[in-house]
């Protein structure tokens, strides 16, 4: 692909996030899977086990979920950094 | 598409866990048999493995005015393999379960089904049909990831309805889970395969000629004329 397509795919990522966030700015963004959750409870299902450890605080969880997304973000980094290093060497 | 702890009950959980166990197992094997058989492939699982770790870590905004996330695992199963993406799920879903009280240990079987063992295995169909009805590598990426990725979250919908079906049945129970999930997915699915489609195109530019050791694409030289592998 040339770089152009990048951009253009770039372009479409970025659009198709804020997207939503432009159209109904004030909805509440609540996650899926608690929305799943909520709909379950509201049958009075009663969950039978609870996770055995819950990050204190949302700044925690936030922390622990940037984490995992810069843990991810660094190999990948490294990856293409060293391939292209390698390339541009020979 | 994760089921948080404990949101199965009996026998359902067992279920889930008894199903996916031989799946792992499997993947398990072909991590060690593609390993050995071809070291230089170790940096490409780790690769997977990182894509998964950070799409599944974003939390994206959606037309339905809630938040989901990505799987990374259809560009995994293209790459390494469906085998290979369950192991690689599995590591991600504990991670979560341990560290983000995300999803949940009694329902990792459910949820590596879901995430590790139907979408990669779809994607991976997807893109060996692609691949023979001579599609390009890219549109057969972006098909693969991103039906992939939305096919998770229909099969976490059919985990739900079968245990929580409404008055009127499954059926019923199954559309209002599949509206929470499915639907606010299609935006993030479309995101995934634009994501999978970069990386892969990168793959396919640097490490052409390992992918075509793997099978997972053609070299020029043979029957295929690909764009995307001349580097």
């Amino acid at each position: 692909m040339k770089p152009r397509y990048y951009i253009v795919l770039i372009a479409v990522l970025v659009a198709l996030f804020a997207t939503p966030l432009l159209l109904s700015p004030s909805a509440e963004y609540g996650g899926a899977d608690s929305a799943a959750e909520t709909a379950i409870s509201d049958t009075g299902y009663e969950p039978w086990f609870s996770p055995i450890w819950e990050p204190p605080s949302g700044e925690i969880e936030t922390l622990l979920f940037s984490l995992q997304a810069a843990i991810g973000a660094l190999i990948i980094g490294y990856f293409i950094g060293y391939e292209r290093g390698k390339r541009a060497k020979t | 598409m994760h089921i948080m702890e404990g949101f199965l009950p009996h026998p359902w959980w067992e279920i889930w866990f008894i199903i996916a166990i031989p799946f792992i197992s499997y993947g398990i094997y072909r991590m060690s048999k593609v390993t050995k058989k071809i070291p230089e492939a170790l940096p490409l699982l780790a690769l997977m493995g990182a894509f998964v770790f950070v799409l599944s870590a974003l939390k994206l905004p959606s037309v339905t005015g809630s938040t989901s996330h990505p799987t990374g695992t259809g560009l995994a199963a293209v790459v390494v393999g469906p085998g290979i993406t369950s192991v690689l799920s599995l590591i991600v879903l504990i991670f979560q379960a341990l560290l983000l009280a995300h999803g949940g240990l009694t329902t990792l079987g459910a949820n590596v089904f879901s995430m590790g063992i139907v979408g990669p295995i779809a994607a991976y169909a997807i893109w060996v049909t692609c691949k023979k009805m001579r599609i390009s590598s890219s549109v057969s990426v972006f098909l693969a990831a991103a039906l992939g990725d939305l096919l998770t979250y229909i099969v976490t919908s059919i985990q739900l309805a079968l245990v929580f079906p409404t008055s009127t049945g499954f059926f019923d129970a199954f559309l209002r889970f599949g509206s929470i999930f499915a639907i606010t997915q299609i935006p993030l699915a479309i995101g995934e395969g634009i994501l999978a489609v970069i990386l892969f195109d990168f793959l396919a530019k640097y490490k052409g000629q390992l992918l075509a050791t793997m099978k997972v694409i053609k070299l020029p030289h043979s029957t295929n004329t690909e764009e995307a592998t001349t580097p």
